[in-house]
């Protein structure tokens, strides 16, 4: 059906131009002498003449393209000739040599431009380079992000423009371009560019395709202002630049009060969807933003209307408030009731995507490779199958050794599976951690491959891989939570030497504990030393720190102090007992937290949040930490370490409780250089840093980007701040909101299976006795080694559901399209 | 833990006891003795009442086994009569996993005791049967069941009372007339009763379970050996070199069970007999019906066989020598020759005469006749609460699976036993969650070591019960997958979000009695022809909502289950070793990804922590690793060998093409498919 109405589409195109363009019924390339060559010339008229010497063979491959060119350029009213050198009519354009042969374009009988006939490589090139030379006034080459920004600038409120990537001068996109050029070039201002830098620098990572973006430059009134930019997402030929061109030029929302079946548009006819937002009286303005807003995202990809329900007789669903059409002939409309724009245009986006998938289907184009592996960590695993590990420096437990190794001594023991990636994943950092840690540990690496020893595993209460428990001392195992990488198991290995809270036994060695000097060794592994001030009396409390310590083991060190003489550190530290001390050592700060009724759970919380920095450096291992605080994220990106200016003006706000509402923190590239991705993410080229942005990640996924011309300064920040929380502020970019997908589609065994099916009983019919029996056997092998030829049918779930069985089945997958 | 909910449940069950006893004894004909309560009564010490009765001790249940004789597994101390075992016992695989070795160890029975194992037994790769008899009884007082020896139960009958579990007691009377009330009768009696096709001359015949088992007494002699199972080729192997030849018939044509994947037809290891007959000796295979048959004996004792019609036309009391042979009529009849003895090897049935009428329970249909008629959860269609256990419960997939063998039964008694306990003691069927990244490695891990899939194909499934919005799912181990429209009963667990069913399968038309599975091309090696595979390999069924009973029932014919949404076959493997990352586990992902429509893969935390700052949105295995600070970090070989496969950024050098030159970086990391599409287009109309 899409190629349907791409042929009606063609008829349309051809008729435009044949209207448009004088017509030559002479198609074949005409072979005239110079002099009568020159005669033939008619002042205004272009005309493509090639010289060359007589017969000679090398030039016939350039002769043929040539001649295939010859209609094109009639069409636009170019003429093309051969002349044929003799000797005794000497013309300078007759080269001196043989191979120095060159085609010569003219306007009247003006010498517009020379080509060596390698440049005309084909008949694309020819009409390329023809065109390009004759509209070198309405099509500029540029090569610059700057020249593109005056360009912009310049034709603000003036014109539109049409801005074109092709790989190459003379490439058939090329030729795409420069025929539409000759159509719209007066309407439109048309660029071109070959420059790669230049197109990423518009923020396309992909340079291998032609690109063709729109400028809608015309409306902007104010110079501070940026046009807006369409990009046309199908292949650059001439029929889909017109068709784009079409669209951008048709009103952004067309008002209807009538039946969506009836209504016809250009988008239509263009083989294009609608989609219509249904209005009605109260909430008219509204609507028409929404609709405006939905229209700008689906510019080139679907038209959409406003359909005023309280003025139309058709009868719409009370609910529905989107009614989506088709372009092909004969689909019934579709009533949805979507409360997103984004699910709107995810809606318009998946049918375009039904589409190409049917499209493959028809022309049996190549499925993507499902056998190629996309998981990132299967396939890092794999490619280092072949490496050697010193898995010997870590014990391998079985069945009959776990018992008595783990009572005999203090144990970690990685649970992993030989055959899943992940866990071979972290085996590798495991072995790094053995390493590191040879012959300095008293606590024994272990590991139990649950592949061999599933029993002991499931005994060991492992039904998930990879995991990592500690046994010691005879306790309950203890089971490690944090990140699967030796840094943090480090930590966590380290912090358990001590036991949590420590008993600390005198003032002199509270003090010590709190200057850091008691675990020095250990230090680096806790950024916060919590110290349990309590009365000898104060049981109960006692017992909920103990327990709370008991807790937080391996993630922070804990220690506790209630002797009688708890008093001189309650008065020195101004705590009113129970209190908890916090000393950040790195901070040489010691701050005091009153305790009084509160349960293990809350000291939990407690130590959790003082764990947590005012002004952090965000890292890949921090980050889901402070995700927790459900707060939009202010990320000052440094390339480096931080602008003191920069940290004092957000510590400032900080204090000043300006920041309340948001996680202030910083990203230093140097030490995470994946927030370069972040950054093309955002902005698509990596901008000037240091950079400061606001990302509401919870709520709504804007993203937006302190004016990187204003210093980062307390009182900018602050009134950008506050533009911001007033809605004043425009995003820089959404964050796509969709669901993860599956990111290629299943084997359809069923279909399959049913294909093979349906062949079979009408030969069972036929068959009786045994022997024939055992020639369907040798006739169904011989089946099998055909159906190995057939295109493997690869459709999304959704697909398998139309190929109905079940009335059930059908019913539930129009409720899945209703709920979309 | 475990004994103080035993506790508790015994309390109220002592009270209901004493209430149901109670008008019992005051109203009901004296008796020399008060029935003895007990909630599960076990019949049969063998093989699958040492296993029920394993359960029941272990969920801390009243349970007892009745046992006539005096120690447990009889029948193996009579039979096979020739003492070797076809069930194999393979002490080595070559791999320490437990479970996965099970599918290799064909006699042992399942216990928490790894010195049980049948390998510490015998070391004969077709053991003993003496070896099984005394692992029984080690089985047995190992593990202390409550077997009561030396007792008959002679008769079974029902007594209605609506406070029962099943609203009647099953009352067993022994061989001293003490009465046994029982609230659940598992019924592991085994097939006992020699099977004897009654026909003219049949008293000539000898049995199986008496014939001779020294060679010595075949020496010189025609045998006929009437049957075509292994005990008659079992037999035959045994006299084969002695006699002057052996003929053997039956109704239907030899069954192979290399041919039928079925390891109650013929062994290899019995058919000499198949190899003679084929190599021109005098040893024959004969095809006809039994029933149709007389045998008649003339003055030297020798015995011919004729026809049954042939007997009825003369006259009964005439001589054998004046009664019509066949090959009067047809002189080239096959068995003209004389017999010096024929032996009876028919099999034998389910002894039905010690259960009263009102227990219902009936003989199975026209191929399943010697059994007793169950459901698929093995409970008898004719009285709630009485299940049938071990080789009688083969009805249920009699030349199908393994469920008439220890093999197979020690998991549909399990099976079973967790029925009950949901059933009566609400202890819902064992199952573990995980998030649904969890979802590949787990079905991966079952299908790799799992014995009671691997044995008991397509009768024991794995479900996989998927959680809302699919972001977990509880894992189901060995459910009777043709009780899925009662799963919910059946286990309560819930599944209302979908489901999964993974269950082993032989190609569809790959086993048959004469089928040659030997061809040419018989194992497929591409994934998408999978579906094609012949060899046992797993097959997963995904169903957005459980079956109802109809569509288990009325499923499409040669389908072990009602049409699913989607279905998936892991290729067949010559080693069943179902863990290669590309030819295996990939395509499973891509199904199990369709099917609910999420991505699956796993990421390191670097792509985690990009994706939570440039999407809304995170992959599942983010969410539930790198967002509960459980991400996988890795090491910096591979992350070069992700930069190098092209799924992996250096982050380090971009922005800096330039410099290095370099081409392809900034296009290189495409691995989120439609959000980065859409970051570019909301940039785009910005």
């Amino acid at each position: 059906m899409m190629s349907s109405s791409f042929n009606k589409f063609r008829v349309g195109i051809s008729f435009v131009m044949m209207s448009i363009f004088y017509k030559s019924a002479v198609d074949s390339l005409s072979e005239l002498s110079p002099q009568k060559y020159f005669s033939t010339l008619q002042p205004g008229k272009a005309s493509l003449a090639y010289f060359c010497q007589a017969d000679s063979p090398r030039t016939s491959i350039f002769l043929e393209e040539l001649n295939e060119a010859v209609k094109p350029l009639q069409d636009y009213g170019i003429s093309v000739a051969k002349v044929n050198c003799v000797k005794e009519e000497t013309s300078r354009y007759c080269g001196k040599e043989k191979d120095l042969m060159k085609a010569y374009l003219f306007r009247g009988n003006i010498l517009l431009r020379e080509f060596p006939t390698d440049t005309l490589f084909d008949v694309n090139a020819i009409v390329a380079h023809v065109l390009f030379a004759l509209l070198f006034n309405e099509v500029k080459y540029i090569t610059t992000l700057e020249d593109l920004q005056n360009i912009e600038n310049a034709l603000k409120g003036k014109a539109n423009i049409a801005f074109s990537y092709v790989r190459a001068i003379g490439t058939p996109e090329h030729r795409a371009v420069m025929e539409a050029a000759f159509v719209y070039g007066t309407t439109y201002k048309f660029f071109l560019t070959t420059e790669t830098a230049l197109l990423e620098s518009i923020g396309t990572e992909d340079i291998e395709n032609a690109h063709l973006y729109f400028f809608h430059c015309k409306q902007v009134l104010d110079l501070t202002e940026q046009c807006r930019r369409t990009l046309m997402e199908w292949p650059l030929t001439t029929l889909n630049i017109h068709r784009f061109i079409k669209t951008m030029e048709a009103p952004l929302v067309t008002e209807v009060a009538e039946d969506p079946q009836q209504v016809s548009t250009a988008h239509l006819q263009l083989g294009l969807p609608l989609v219509f937002i249904v209005s009605q009286q109260a909430t008219y303005e509204a609507d028409r933003r929404t609709a405006e807003w939905a229209a700008w995202r689906l510019l080139g990809k679907a038209g959409v209307l406003l359909l005023l329900r309280d003025s139309l007789e058709a009868d719409i669903p009370q609910h529905a408030n989107v009614v989506f059409r088709r372009a092909e002939e004969g689909v019934p409309v579709e009533f949805l009731v979507l409360h997103d724009v984004d699910l709107i245009i995810s809606r318009v986006e998946s049918n375009m995507h039904d589409e190409e998938i049917q499209e493959d289907e028809d022309e049996d184009m190549e499925s993507p490779d499902m056998d190629i592996q996309d998981d990132e960590v299967a396939e890092t695993v794999y490619r280092d199958r072949k490496r050697r590990l010193p898995l010997e420096l870590t014990v391998e437990l079985t069945e009959e050794t776990f018992n008595e190794t783990v009572v005999a001594s203090d144990s970690i023991v990685l649970f992993y599976a030989g055959w899943q990636a992940v866990s071979m994943a972290f085996l590798q950092s495991y072995i790094d951690l053995a390493i590191k840690l040879k012959g300095t540990s008293t606590m024994l690496l272990t590991r139990v491959n649950c592949a061999d020893w599933s029993d002991l595993c499931a005994k060991q209460n492992v039904t998930e891989f990879p995991v990592v428990k500690m046994y010691k001392e005879g306790k309950n195992p203890v089971s490690y939570t944090g990140m699967l990488g030796t840094e943090d198991l480090l930590k966590f290995i380290q912090l358990n030497r001590i036991s949590c809270p420590v008993n600390i036994t005198s003032v002199q060695e509270a003090e010590e504990y709190l200057s850091g000097e008691l675990y020095k060794d250990l230090i680096s592994y806790s950024s916060v030393l919590v110290l349990g001030l309590f009365s000898p009396n104060m049981t109960t409390a006692k017992e909920d720190f103990t327990e709370a310590g008991n807790y937080l083991k391996g993630c922070v060190i804990t220690g506790i102090y209630s002797e009688e003489d708890v008093l001189i550190l309650s008065n020195k530290y101004a705590a009113t007992l129970p209190a908890l001390l916090l000393a950040r050592h790195k901070e040489g700060k010691i701050e005091s937290i009153p305790l009084a009724n509160s349960h293990a759970q809350d000291i939990v919380q407690i130590i959790t949040n003082a764990l947590l920095e005012t002004f952090p450096e965000i890292t890949v291992e921090n980050l889901p930490i402070y995700l927790r605080l459900q707060k939009p994220l202010l990320i000052l990106f440094s390339d480096g370490s931080i602008n003191p200016q920069c940290k004092k003006a957000i510590l400032t706000l900080v204090k000043e409780k300006h920041l309340d509402s948001l996680t202030p923190c910083w990203l230093n590239l140097k030490n995470t250089p994946v927030g370069r991705g972040i950054l093309q993410a955002y902005f698509n080229t990596l901008p000037p840093l240091p950079l400061l942005v606001v990302v509401s990640l919870h709520s709504g996924g804007q993203v937006f980007a302190f004016p990187s011309d204003q210093a980062i300064t307390e009182q900018n920040l602050l009134l950008w701040l506050k533009k911001l929380e007033a809605g004043l502020e425009s995003h820089i970019t959404i964050l796509p909101a969709g669901e993860w997908k599956p990111p290629l589609p299943a084997y359809d065994f069923l279909s399959m299976m049913d294909a093979a099916g349906s062949q079979q009983p009408t030969r069972r019919e036929a068959l009786c006795t045994k022997e024939m029996d055992a020639q369907e056997n040798d006739k169904k092998h011989e089946d099998k080694s055909a159906s190995r030829k057939e295109p493997i049918e690869t459709l999304r779930i959704k697909h398998w559901n139309r190929s109905n069985w079940f009335k059930e089945g059908e019913k539930s997958f129009r409720h899945d399209n209703k709920e979309l | 833990m475990g004994l103080s909910a035993v506790a508790r449940l015994w309390g109220p069950l002592g009270l209901l006891l004493t209430f149901a006893l109670h008008p019992a004894l005051c109203l009901g004909p004296v008796q020399t003795s008060a029935p003895r309560y007990r909630d599960y009564c076990v019949l049969g010490a063998g093989p699958a009442g040492l296993q029920m009765a394993y359960f029941l001790q272990r969920a801390g249940r009243n349970y007892a086994v009745f046992e006539r004789a005096p120690r447990p597994g009889s029948f193996f101390t009579r039979y096979p009569r020739h003492r070797k075992l076809i069930s194999i016992n393979k002490r080595h695989t070559g791999k320490a996993n437990a479970e996965f070795n099970l599918r290799h160890d064909w006699n042992s029975l399942l216990s928490h005791d790894p010195r049980l194992l049948f390998r510490h037994y015998s070391r004969a790769y077709f053991p003993d049967a003496g070896d099984m008899v005394r692992y029984l009884g080690d089985f047995a007082d190992r593990l202390g069941l409550h077997v009561l020896y030396n007792t008959t139960i002679a008769h079974v009958t029902l007594d209605k009372d609506p406070q029962a579990w099943n609203g009647h007691y099953f009352i067993l009377t022994d061989q001293m007339g003490h009465a046994h009330r029982c609230s659940v009768l598992l019924v592991a009696t085994g097939l006992s009763v020699p099977n004897q096709v009654d026909f003219p001359g049949s008293e000539y015949v000898e049995g199986y379970e008496s014939v001779s088992v020294d060679p010595k007494d075949f020496e010189g002699q025609n045998v006929l050996i009437l049957g075509r199972g292994n005990s008659a080729f079992e037999t035959a192997e045994n006299i084969l070199g002695v006699t002057n030849f052996i003929h053997m018939l039956s109704r239907s044509r030899v069954r192979l069970s290399w041919a039928t994947h079925y390891v109650g037809d013929l062994r290899a290891i019995n058919n000499g007999l198949l190899d003679t007959y084929q190599l021109k000796s005098l040893d024959g295979l004969l095809e006809s019906d039994l029933t149709d048959l007389a045998v008649v004996k003339d003055r030297e004792g020798k015995f011919h066989i004729t026809l049954k019609f042939f007997l009825e036309e003369g006259n009964q009391s005439a001589d054998a020598d004046a009664i019509t042979l066949p090959q009067d009529d047809n002189d080239n009849f096959a068995m003209r020759v004389a017999y010096d003895r024929v032996i009876r090897c028919l099999g034998w049935n389910f002894d039905f005469s010690i259960f009263n009428k009102s227990l219902r329970l009936s003989s199975g249909g026209e191929f399943s006749k010697k059994y007793p008629l169950v459901k698929a959860s093995y409970e008898s269609k004719g009285s709630r609460g009485l299940f049938v256990l071990g080789t009688a419960s083969h009805s249920v997939d009699y030349r199908k699976s393994a469920g008439g063998f220890i093999h197979g039964f020690r998991y549909t008694v399990r099976a079973v036993h967790r029925l009950l306990e949901q059933r009566h003691h609400d202890v819902a069927w064992p199952s573990t969650e995980h998030p649904i990244s969890q979802l590949t490695s787990s079905i991966v891990r079952r299908v790799n070591e799992a014995s009671g899939l691997y044995q008991m194909f397509g009768v024991l499934a794995d479900i996989v019960l998927l959680k809302e919005n699919t972001t977990a799912f509880e894992y189901l181990e060995e459910f009777p997958m043709q009780m899925l429209a009662q799963l919910e009963t059946i286990t309560g667990r819930k599944a209302r979000h979908g489901l999964f069913v993974i269950n082993m399968e032989y190609g569809r038309n790959f086993s048959g009695p004469d089928k040659d599975v030997f061809f040419y091309d018989r194992s497929v090696g591409h994934t998408e022809d999978a579906w094609q595979s012949n060899f046992l390999h797993p097959v997963i069924y995904y169903y957005r909502h459980l079956p109802t009973e109809q569509e288990v029932r009325f499923r499409p014919a040669h389908w072990a289950l009602p049409r699913p949404t989607a279905i998936h076959h892991i290729v067949e493997d010559f080693l069943t070793d179902w863990t290669a990352p590309v030819g295996h586990i990939l395509p499973l992902r891509r199904f199990l990804e369709n099917c609910l429509d999420t991505d699956l893969r796993s990421f390191y935390a670097e792509s985690c922590f990009l994706f939570a700052l440039t999407h809304q949105k995170l992959p599942p295995f983010c969410q539930q690793g790198y967002l509960r600070t459980q991400g996988l970090v890795g090491t910096e070989s591979l992350r070069r060998h992700g930069v190098e496969s092209g799924l992996l950024r250096d982050y380090a050098t971009v922005g800096r093409r330039h410099e290095d030159g370099g081409r392809g970086l900034l296009g290189g990391f495409q691995a989120p498919g439609p959000p980065v599409q859409a970051l570019d287009s909301n940039k785009e109309e910005l």
